[in-house]
């Protein structure tokens, strides 16, 4: 009866709704009360939310703001897409041989798949780096191993050499712009520019894309789910309580004994490979990837989502990614109705990223706990409200108002 | 006896006078019959011969000719020249007094053909290389050059004595010297006009050297004919496939058989269900297809190819050779000779270009970062939203330049706007959110990105997302020019100078100034500086404002050549941030010296792979990554109390 202990309250909360959605939508798509690319946007939210969730592991609970983990993130879905675009065309190349008469050689198919893929970029060779694209085990081991090994070695790198607050953050900013601007040249193999495209066409799969929308769908719920369900194991324990305490104070941590570099590298991989699966599951269903998915800005975002969400709590950084993304695309979807002032109109397209903006600041200063302190309000949790001017030089002490009682 | 001297002297002198007027219409009477009807082969003589009579009626006759305005009178044979006026033609004697005017009807006119046109053009061009006129002498040579040609040559170096004017004869002396050594037919002459170049660094020179050593390859079972440059060596200086297709070039070896022709064959021969004895569904492999084709060959319906195997056998028996297109070996190793010495010039000479490029990039790194080594560096406050203040300052000139036309007046006044209007709004932003974070660092990184987007949309809205022209005055344009290789644009040595003013600005300021020494106490100990009787948000606030205001001016600078988009802060945020962190946090120096590397490295990769910025950029921050590995603190790391922790 663990499981019922109050600390787990919010577990069972959090499945038990995620579960309600889940069979809500799935009930909805069935009576078409919603269309099909409702239910991928959907299925696309939880993927973030998936990533917004390891975002809150390392930030909430580590204190690393990593401004990177959208890398991971969208190399993830490379992976996935690789196989999934080498499949589709392997089928395509094949068929379209076997109309020549003969049949087809390796070799032609091979050469066949690379002028498919590459014609775009004007080579057409198989770069070595889709040596394993036939294969959708290696390639879903790639998934993992990929960004996984790229956050072990940069991590190791960078605590190594402890590389710690904004130092890390614009390091890791660095990472991904830097990752970016190399998957931007045509001759780094994966199309530059163009990136992969067609990839919500599963190989092999007849069915609508009606019903592989709600495949992803159940798929992208029972990850995060699962990811949920182990997080929470895993922030709930002791392990959690060792990585509060690097994020309240490492020194003192490291004085303690323990490995201060080993517990965030821990982390630092762990989340990069949850982005990493939370990626494989989001461009089957957004259909197409390219470098632009890697810009530092996509990785702030998620940590806009955790913020305003509420850090340090896990369904916070499931709730702000899934309220933020959601307003967002409804917002520059264009059906909002815009605001005439009369001198001028105000049309959201433009300037829901100005309110976006405002708003995070506004949480920032004024509401640190985010959407997520809005539950301690109703539990009846409250932080002391410690007003006036420190009565001493340090952080910790006491405020003039709590010394006068 | 003196006087009788004088009188014969000048009448020398003057009695060639009337004979030169004469002398091209002796020549032309005396050769009447082949001006008549020329001919390419006997014509030469007689134009070389009127060329050189130094009759100022040559040139016309020759030009007439060339024109096709060289007429006979029918009534009495005579040759006149004819310029149409009116409904008939004004003639004019060879001697070049006027002769009355003729219709149409009454003259013949002479037509050389294109052959005999060429020779007289060629012998006018002297008469154009030594024309009074110094435009048209110009018009000569630069039409030489642009187009040289061996004819050109002799009537080149006939202009050379006469010229007057020393910079046009420079001129002429080294386009002769350009000409010898392509076209004169000694030798010992091209090798010395080769020489006497050294190591010069002309375009024209190098234009003129690199026809000499073009070189062709050919497969070939002896050594070939000619001037041969060497033998290749196959795979190391001559790829398998281009030496196969010279041997089939050569008829050496069949062509090689590619996939889609065998493919193409083998169908074209499908019978029954079977080719070549092979049966079709078997022919999944290419090890089948060739067994399914070498059959055919056996059989005779297929011509003859080679298989891998077969290119490889020929290939290891053919040797290959480079043969130069000039004949003459002497001229092709002073050639080679000449290019290796400019090749080596130009080399020390890009090296000093790229080091401009970089100092020049450097600086505008240092320029764009130097907000930064105030607001971060300094304060400690990351600020995201720098780069939108960049971008204000270079939206700031924009706006002035719609009021101001005058591009000078309009950068003077830009300068000072940009920086009121960048503090203030740095100012504004230090009050309201970054006052209450200076305890939560990563807290105000978020809230300043907050800022930033929010900014970034607000000046996308107001000017729109196509790029703003920001235009430098006439002053700036173009580009200090060394030789050849070196040259450096004005507005680079611009920024250059204003990140110099910068950096002794802020060295001022800091070690010099009341408002310095209160910055620097407020960072170290802000609670001791207030003891003191400071007052550290003041501090704070004007800090920020100044690192604001100076990313301002950085605006208008870099916006004079970059374009001024609402992203163009963004392009240059993370670079600052990592100028400010590889050069070590706090120290101007450091700064300095890390937009030096960071210019200096980006440029030196850009100069490995010319093509590939991005490559360039991404190799810079994997570098910057390492880097950080080695000297966390970066390159000048405070020390003692002022490193703070």
């Amino acid at each position: 009866m663990t499981l019922l202990q109050p600390r787990h309250r919010s577990a069972l909360i959090f499945i038990a709704c995620l579960a309600v959605f889940t069979i809500a939508v799935t009930i909805a798509a069935h009576f078409g009360l919603v269309s099909t690319s409702f239910v991928k946007t959907l299925g696309k939210t939880l993927c973030l939310c998936l990533a917004a969730l390891a975002m809150d592991l390392i930030w909430g609970y580590a204190g690393i703001l990593s401004l990177g983990h959208m890398a991971f993130f969208a190399l993830g879905g490379y992976m996935i897409g690789m196989w999934l675009m080498y499949a589709r065309t392997e089928e395509i190349v094949v068929a379209s041989l076997l109309n020549g008469g003969l049949p087809a050689t390796p070799e032609e198919i091979s050469q066949g798949i690379a002028t498919q893929i590459f014609g775009v970029v004007g080579a057409s060779d198989l770069p070595a780096i889709w040596s394993f694209a036939y294969s959708l085990p290696l390639q879903l081991a790639l998934v993992v191993a990929v960004p996984g090994l790229l956050a072990l070695v940069f991590g190791w790198l960078a605590f190594r050499s402890r590389v710690t607050g904004v130092y890390l953050s614009i390091l890791t900013q660095a990472m991904t712009l830097a990752l970016a601007l190399y998957l931007f040249q045509n001759d780094s193999g994966l199309r530059g520019n163009n990136g992969l495209s067609g990839l919500q066409n599963l190989p092999g799969v007849t069915a609508s894309q009606d019903a592989v929308s709600l495949w992803f769908f159940w798929a992208s719920a029972a990850a995060l789910a699962v990811a949920y369900l182990t997080l929470h194991a895993i922030v709930s324990g002791k392990f959690g309580s060792v990585i509060r305490a690097i994020r309240d104070d490492e020194a003192r941590v490291r004085f303690l004994g323990y490995s201060v570099e080993g517990y965030k590298l821990f982390v630092f991989t762990l989340t990069a490979v949850i982005c990493a699966l939370a990626g494989a599951l989001y461009y089957p269903q957004a259909g197409i990837i390219n470098p632009a998915e890697l810009a530092p800005i996509a990785s702030i975002y998620l940590a806009v989502w955790v913020a305003i969400g509420g850090r340090g709590r896990l369904y916070g950084a499931v709730i702000g990614a899934a309220i933020v993304s959601l307003l967002s695309s409804w917002f520059t979807g264009g059906r909002v109705p815009s605001i005439p002032l009369g001198f001028a109109t105000i049309n959201w397209v433009d300037w829901w990223l100005v309110l976006l903006g405002l708003t995070f600041v506004c949480v920032t200063l004024f509401a640190p706990k985010g959407i997520g302190g809005l539950f301690d309000r109703f539990a009846g949790v409250l932080t002391p409200d410690r007003k006036g001017a420190p009565l001493g030089p340090d952080d910790g002490s006491l405020m003039e108002q709590e010394a006068q009682k | 006896m003196r006087l009788t001297a004088l009188v014969v002297a000048a009448l020398c002198w003057l009695a060639p006078m009337p004979t030169l007027a004469q002398e091209a219409a002796r020549i032309v009477q005396e050769n009447r019959d082949q001006i008549v009807k020329p001919s390419r082969q006997t014509i030469g003589p007689v134009i070389t011969a009127l060329a050189a009579s130094g009759d100022p009626m040559a040139d016309d006759i020759l030009s007439a000719w060339e024109a096709k305005r060289l007429v006979i009178r029918k009534s009495d044979e005579a040759l006149f020249l004819a310029l149409p006026e009116g409904d008939g033609f004004a003639l004019t004697a060879l001697d070049g007094t006027p002769a009355g005017t003729a219709v149409k009807a009454d003259l013949t006119e002479l037509k050389p053909n294109a052959g005999v046109r060429g020779l007289i053009a060629t012998a006018l061009v002297q008469f154009t290389l030594s024309d009074p006129d110094p435009v048209k002498r110009q018009e000569a040579l630069t039409s030489i050059a642009q187009d040289p040609t061996a004819e050109a040559l002799e009537p080149l170096r006939a202009a050379i004595a006469s010229e007057a004017d020393p910079a046009m004869k420079a001129q002429k002396e080294r386009l002769e010297r350009l000409l010898t050594l392509r076209f004169d037919p000694a030798s010992e002459a091209r090798v010395a006009a080769i020489d006497s170049f050294g190591a010069d660094l002309g375009l024209d020179l190098r234009a003129a050297l690199n026809p000499l050593v073009v070189t062709t390859r050919v497969a070939s079972a002896t050594p070939p004919d000619g001037n041969v440059a060497g033998e290749l060596r196959l795979g190391t200086d001559i790829p398998e496939d281009e030496a196969y297709a010279l041997l089939v070039a050569a008829n050496l070896a069949p062509a090689r058989l590619t996939l889609e022709e065998q493919r193409a064959a083998l169908l074209a021969n499908l019978s029954g269900g079977m080719v070549g004895g092979v049966p079709v569904a078997e022919l999944d492999t290419q090890a089948a297809r060739d067994r399914a084709y070498t059959a055919l060959e056996a059989s005779g319906a297929v011509p003859v190819a080679a298989t891998d195997d077969e290119a490889k056998a020929a290939l290891a028996t053919a040797k290959f050779y480079e043969v130069y297109a000039e004949p003459d070996p002497a001229v092709t190793s002073a050639a080679q000779a000449a290019l290796g010495r400019i090749g080596t010039k130009v080399g020390v000479m890009q090296t000093a270009d790229l080091g401009l490029d970089a100092l020049s990039l450097a600086s505008i790194y240092f320029l764009a970062a130097i907000g930064l080594a105030i607001t971060f560096g300094v304060m400690g406050v990351i600020n995201m939203a720098h780069g939108e203040f960049i971008t204000i300052g270079a939206y700031t000139g924009y706006v002035v330049q719609l009021f101001v036309p005058d591009y000078t007046l309009s950068i003077l006044i830009a300068l000072p706007l940009a920086f009121a209007i960048t503090f203030g709004g740095g100012v504004a932003m230090e009050r309201l959110v970054i006052r209450h974070l200076y305890k939560r660092p990563l807290e105000t990184l978020l809230a300043t990105f907050g800022i930033s987007i929010a900014l970034q949309q607000i000046l996308k809205n107001v000017f729109g997302t196509q790029a703003r022209p920001l235009t430098s005055p006439a002053w700036l344009d173009g580009a200090w020019v060394l030789n050849d290789v070196v040259s450096i644009s004005y507005i680079r040595i611009a920024i250059f100078v204003l990140a110099l003013i910068f950096l002794g600005f802020f060295l001022y300021l800091m070690k010099r100034t009341r408002l310095g020494l209160e910055v620097r106490a407020v960072t170290q100990n802000p609670a001791m500086a207030a003891s003191m009787g400071i007052n550290p948000d003041r501090i704070n606030m004007l800090t920020f404002g100044l690192g604001s205001g100076i990313a301002g001016i950085a605006g208008v600078a870099i916006g004079l050549f970059a374009k001024v988009t609402s992203e163009l802060g963004t392009d240059y945020i993370v670079q600052s941030f990592m100028t400010v962190v590889v050069g070590g946090v706090g120290s101007i120096w450091g700064t300095l010296a890390g937009a030096t590397m960071i210019g200096g490295f980006q440029k030196v990769i850009e100069f490995f792979n010319p093509s590939n910025t991005l490559a360039a950029q991404t190799y810079m921050i994997l570098f910057i990554i390492l880097f950080i590995q080695f000297r966390p603190r970066g390159i000048i790391a405070l020390r003692g109390r002022a490193a703070g922790d």
